[in-house]
């Protein structure tokens, strides 16, 4: 290659050093990140690689689709019950099932609780320590520490005496020499910018929010049962609501509304008065360093969450809207529709897969699709099969298939969604995002940005948690009103259903747009096929050289020593990468289980 | 498990000499940005006992263990984590990346071999040579079979560790396979359940740390504390078992009284667990408290057993409290287990016959 310009627009230079971090670590499951760097340090190739793969998919056929929920679930236990949700649409889809208005308040209620807690995580537990030197928060003045929080919340534990204690906590941590977590760390690095109290502050939040978080999942132990891995139901949600009668407590009765609707309170204010200053503190000290941005700046996707009205999965109820933006045209925004063959396909000509038959290089539908594991590394690739020390990127190089849109590789996730609500002018969304533009003095061009893309899962936190308490308002009024089902069964026994249905269930999980698809023939799983956030985003190339959203947004970036990868880290991260939910393969309609080949 | 050895002490036997163990403090220090005041105090630390280091490994999984790990409310996760032992490799929290990281797997063997305790969530596939799971462009097995040679003993975190779980289901595509069938000459303490419970995970570890000992284990390997009665037996629905009062479906006024969920396919009979005791986060609820039937994720295989909503028939209904998961696995080993009949459904039975064949030709 050397050097040469993808279809999409970016440039790509293979000629300078090559630098390989493999494990990506504070991420869900398993990624590589290679990188040329040129002479001066700047990255001019980025190849990403999914590093697992458990075919989830071929396990599913022939399955009761009433258990698939409970399958997909287990795709991920970070975004946590994300899949089960999509999967019990996808059901309801292919078999005609209306859900209760309440199970789809209790449903709303589950993810925007998830929304919550998860970017809540990411930020302070898999993404902080990017922007965060914790050894420099050693040397921080503890009363201008709390000087600082004053100054920019509300937050009552602010004391200098609270931080002088944490202070101290981290002291003899340091000192005892074991540093666990923070070991072989990058603290120090010129790339850290945040003077000693600001350090300090994000720190003490790091312990704060890893004792709140469990907090807000409550909400689904209440509802599921239990976090991670609550329970659901096709048709509705197994918790009864049971407000007035004997037996009140095999149900949700006054007490558990009572605590949800405490959780609900905790949350914002955690979330209003410690998340959002803390990004906006940290990010006015990384305002220069405006990287990252690669293909958000051009393709972004979202296909539209959170229904306001029960059963429908359009724009007319989406809170969070669907559409596409193309070439940065924010004045157009596209339709976004699973169902259409000609909308999304995925390609596998640099994915350890391979089409039987027909042209190898086509892309497929997920209702057409078909896959077969094979792994093997390109001709130019270093190392040999179980010791990989370069991938050869023209080669197949990744356990991701390649999605696109109408052939157009898209970003995914809380940017991604932020652009498309701006671009169709929602106005909570407008109100948020200008906001912090306003108090950071910058152009709506920063947002194309890794920080941008940090930015808005933190003003969706913020969202999610608020729209919480609407729906959970709107949930008691209609109770009040005197309906408390919550789940429909009229469609439950399989009896009922024809004998061959296919559904899509879609919306949009924390990190993108999430779909599945599924086949049914007689009251078994024919074929079921999921495309995820992080395939999308950390998908590799496709068969005419289009890069995915990982690799463009890399590139350009300036390392300030490639031997310590922190800026790949904190571009990568800022997607928050869920690799065991991006591994998957789809199945050929009607293929027989014994046909996937294991050697 | 024996008094650890101090750090200091490790270096002694192994021929470094005071001046190099100082100089090492001196160099930790400065390599952290601290000022050379520190490198008595690290001095210090090491000489005296060291917290029980800790590796964290990730195979096949979805990280639901850890998450749940950090759901903990007694103790806290971050008291555990940076109080209680030493988490020196975790890739899912950990600051440092690539060769940084995997420098820490050996630094960990030189300093404290025999000494770590292995925490292993998910499992090694063993198909394609290991390549459906690779970490630092090697197959995870290898990583796993290293630190397993060399660490104290392994905690298998939840059911991928303990049984395969979700991605060993048939058909088991990569050939993903539990720590104990790949590591035979270390104990493997099984804590299963998909996830485990929060509590009942800092249970195993800090029962470790404070008694110096593994936690008794029964005849499958899990602790006894915690897995040694079925969920049925102290289940707050079991007087309506009793008196026959069921959910016959979801939603209906049985179900909005609470009544038991056995109909609907409450896999509480056969499961070994902690769910309806300790219950979840902060004891607040468990999937039965909250109107959904156990999944019966904390078994062997509970992927391949039918349907979830389908009733088990293949319990010995009156086992009651005294019924330990050894008494009651001994029975159902020698002979025909009592079971409801009244509810069975031969389609369940076939399916379960069905999915226990295939298992084994998978194994």
């Amino acid at each position: 290659m050397t050097s040469t310009v993808t279809p999409n627009g970016f440039a790509l230079d293979d000629a300078g050093q090559r630098v390989v971090v493999d494990p990506i670590c504070r991420i869900e499951g398993h990624l590589r990140i290679e990188v040329n760097v040129d002479d001066d340090n700047v990255i001019r190739n980025a190849v990403s690689t999914g590093n697992m793969w458990r075919g989830l998919e071929v396990i599913l056929k022939g399955r009761d689709p009433r258990d698939a929920w409970a399958f997909t679930e287990r795709i991920c236990g970070v975004c946590t019950g994300v899949h089960a949700l999509i999967s019990c649409r996808s059901v309801e889809d292919a078999l005609g099932i209306d859900i209760p208005r309440n199970a789809n308040s209790i449903r709303n209620l589950m993810m925007l609780a998830q929304y919550t807690q998860d970017h809540l995580v990411h930020f302070y537990h898999l993404h902080a320590l990017d922007w965060v030197d914790v050894v420099s928060a050693l040397s921080a003045d503890p009363a201008a520490t709390s000087a600082l929080q004053q100054s920019i919340s509300p937050w009552p534990k602010s004391s200098p005496g609270y931080f002088r204690d944490v202070q101290n906590k981290i002291k003899r941590f340091v000192e005892s020499g074991q540093l666990g977590p923070f070991a072989n760390a990058y603290w120090g690095s010129p790339a850290y910018k945040l003077p000693p109290e600001a350090n300090l502050m994000a720190v003490t939040h790091y312990l704060e929010a890893l004792d709140f978080q469990k907090e807000i999942v409550k909400i689904h132990t209440i509802f599921g049962g239990r976090n991670p891995h609550p329970n659901w139901l096709v048709g509705g949600m197994p918790c009864t609501l049971n407000i007035n009668d004997v037996g009140s407590s095999g149900g949700v009765n006054m007490v558990w509304l009572n605590q949800v609707s405490d959780i609900i309170n905790k949350s914002i204010t955690f979330i209003d008065q410690v998340y959002i200053p803390d990004l906006t503190a940290i990010a006015s000290f990384y305002k220069d360093w405006g990287f990252g941005g690669g293909l958000s700046a051009k393709n972004v996707m979202s296909y539209g969450e959170f229904p306001a009205i029960a059963n429908n999965y359009t724009n007319e109820s989406w809170m969070m809207p669907n559409g596409a933006i193309l070439n940065g045209d924010l004045s157009t925004v596209y339709d976004v529709d699973p169902r259409d063959p000609e909308q999304i396909q995925e390609f596998v000509t640099h994915s350890w897969y391979k089409y039987e038959g027909g042209d190898p290089a086509r892309g497929l539908h997920p209702w057409d699709g078909e896959t077969e594991p094979h792994f093997e590394l390109g001709p130019n690739a270093k190392g040999t099969k179980t010791n990989i020390e370069a991938i050869d990127e023209g080669g197949k190089y990744s356990w991701l298939k390649a999605p696109r849109w109408r052939g157009n590789a898209m970003e995914v996730g809380p940017l991604a969604r932020y652009l498309v609500a701006y671009a169709r002018g929602q106005e909570d969304i407008v109100a948020q995002v200008d906001g912090l533009l306003a108090a950071l003095d910058l152009p709506v061009g920063a947002l194309f940005s890794t920080l941008g893309r940090t930015a808005a899962r933190g003003l969706e936190c913020s969202w999610t948690a608020h729209k919480m308490r609407e729906v959970f308002d709107d949930m008691m009024a209609n109770i009040k009103a005197g309906d408390i089902a919550t789940a429909n069964m009229d469609l439950w026994e399989p009896a009922t259903w024809p004998g061959v249905a296919q559904g899509v269930g879609f919306g949009e999980a924390p990190r993108g747009a999430l779909g599945h698809w599924i086949n049914i023939a007689d009251t078994k799983i024919a074929n079921y096929q999921c495309i995820v956030p992080t395939t999308w985003n950390a998908s590799p190339r496709d068969p005419d050289g289009n890069i995915g959203a990982y690799e463009a947004a890399l590139l350009g970036t300036p390392m300030a020593d490639p031997a310590q990868p922190l800026e790949i880290l904190r571009t990568i991260h800022s997607f928050d990468p869920c690799l065991a939910c991006a591994s998957h393969i789809i199945s050929p309609d009607g293929q027989e289980l014994a046909s996937v080949k294991i050697r | 498990m024996p008094a650890q050895e101090t750090f200091y002490e490790v270096m002694r036997q192994h021929g470094i000499t005071r001046r190099s163990f100082v100089k090492f403090c001196s160099l930790t220090a400065a390599g952290l940005g601290l000022g050379p005041g520190y490198a008595g105090k690290i001095a210090h630390a090491l000489e005296t006992k060291p917290r029980t280091p800790v590796i964290w490994l990730h195979g096949l999984e979805c990280t639901c263990c850890t998450e749940s790990f950090i759901r903990s409310g007694n103790p806290l996760a971050g008291d555990v984590i940076l109080s209680m032992l030493s988490l020196d490799y975790d890739d899912t929290l950990m600051a440092a990346a690539g060769h940084q990281a995997e420098e820490l797997l050996q630094q960990t063997v030189d300093k404290y071999d025999g000494q770590f305790i292995l925490a292993c969530e998910g499992n090694p596939p063993l198909n394609e040579d290991g390549m459906y799971c690779i970490q630092a462009g090697r197959p995870y097995v290898e990583k796993l079979r290293y630190m397993a040679d060399h660490c104290k003993a392994i905690i298998a975190w939840g059911s991928c560790a303990s049984w395969g779980c979700v991605q060993a289901a048939r058909p088991n595509p990569t050939r993903a396979t539990p720590i104990h069938k790949v590591i035979t000459d270390k104990p493997v303490i099984k804590v299963p359940g998909c996830p485990p419970i929060a509590e009942v995970m800092t249970g195993v570890i800090t029962y470790m740390l404070a008694f110096e000992q593994l936690p008794p284990l029964d005849r499958q390997g899990r602790p006894k504390m915690f897995y040694g009665q079925r969920l049925h037996d102290k289940c707050y629905r079991r007087p309506h078992f009793d008196a026959g009062q069921f959910v016959e479906r979801f939603d209906d006024e049985g179900a909005r009284k609470g009544y038991c969920l056995y109909k609907v396919g409450c896999k509480g009979p056969t499961t070994y667990n902690a769910c309806s005791t300790v219950e979840w986060n902060g004891g607040l609820s468990w999937p039965v408290k909250s109107g959904h039937g156990c999944l019966g994720c904390a078994e062997d295989n509970f992927w391949d057993k039918g349907s979830f909503y389908s009733p088990v028939t293949n319990f010995g209904v009156m086992g009651g409290a005294e019924a330990t998961a050894d008494k009651i696995g001994g029975v159902l080993a020698g002979a025909a287990a009592v079971g409801v009949a009244a509810h069975a459904a031969a389609s369940v039975v076939g399916r379960m016959t069905r999915g226990k064949s295939k298992e084994t030709s998978h194994d």
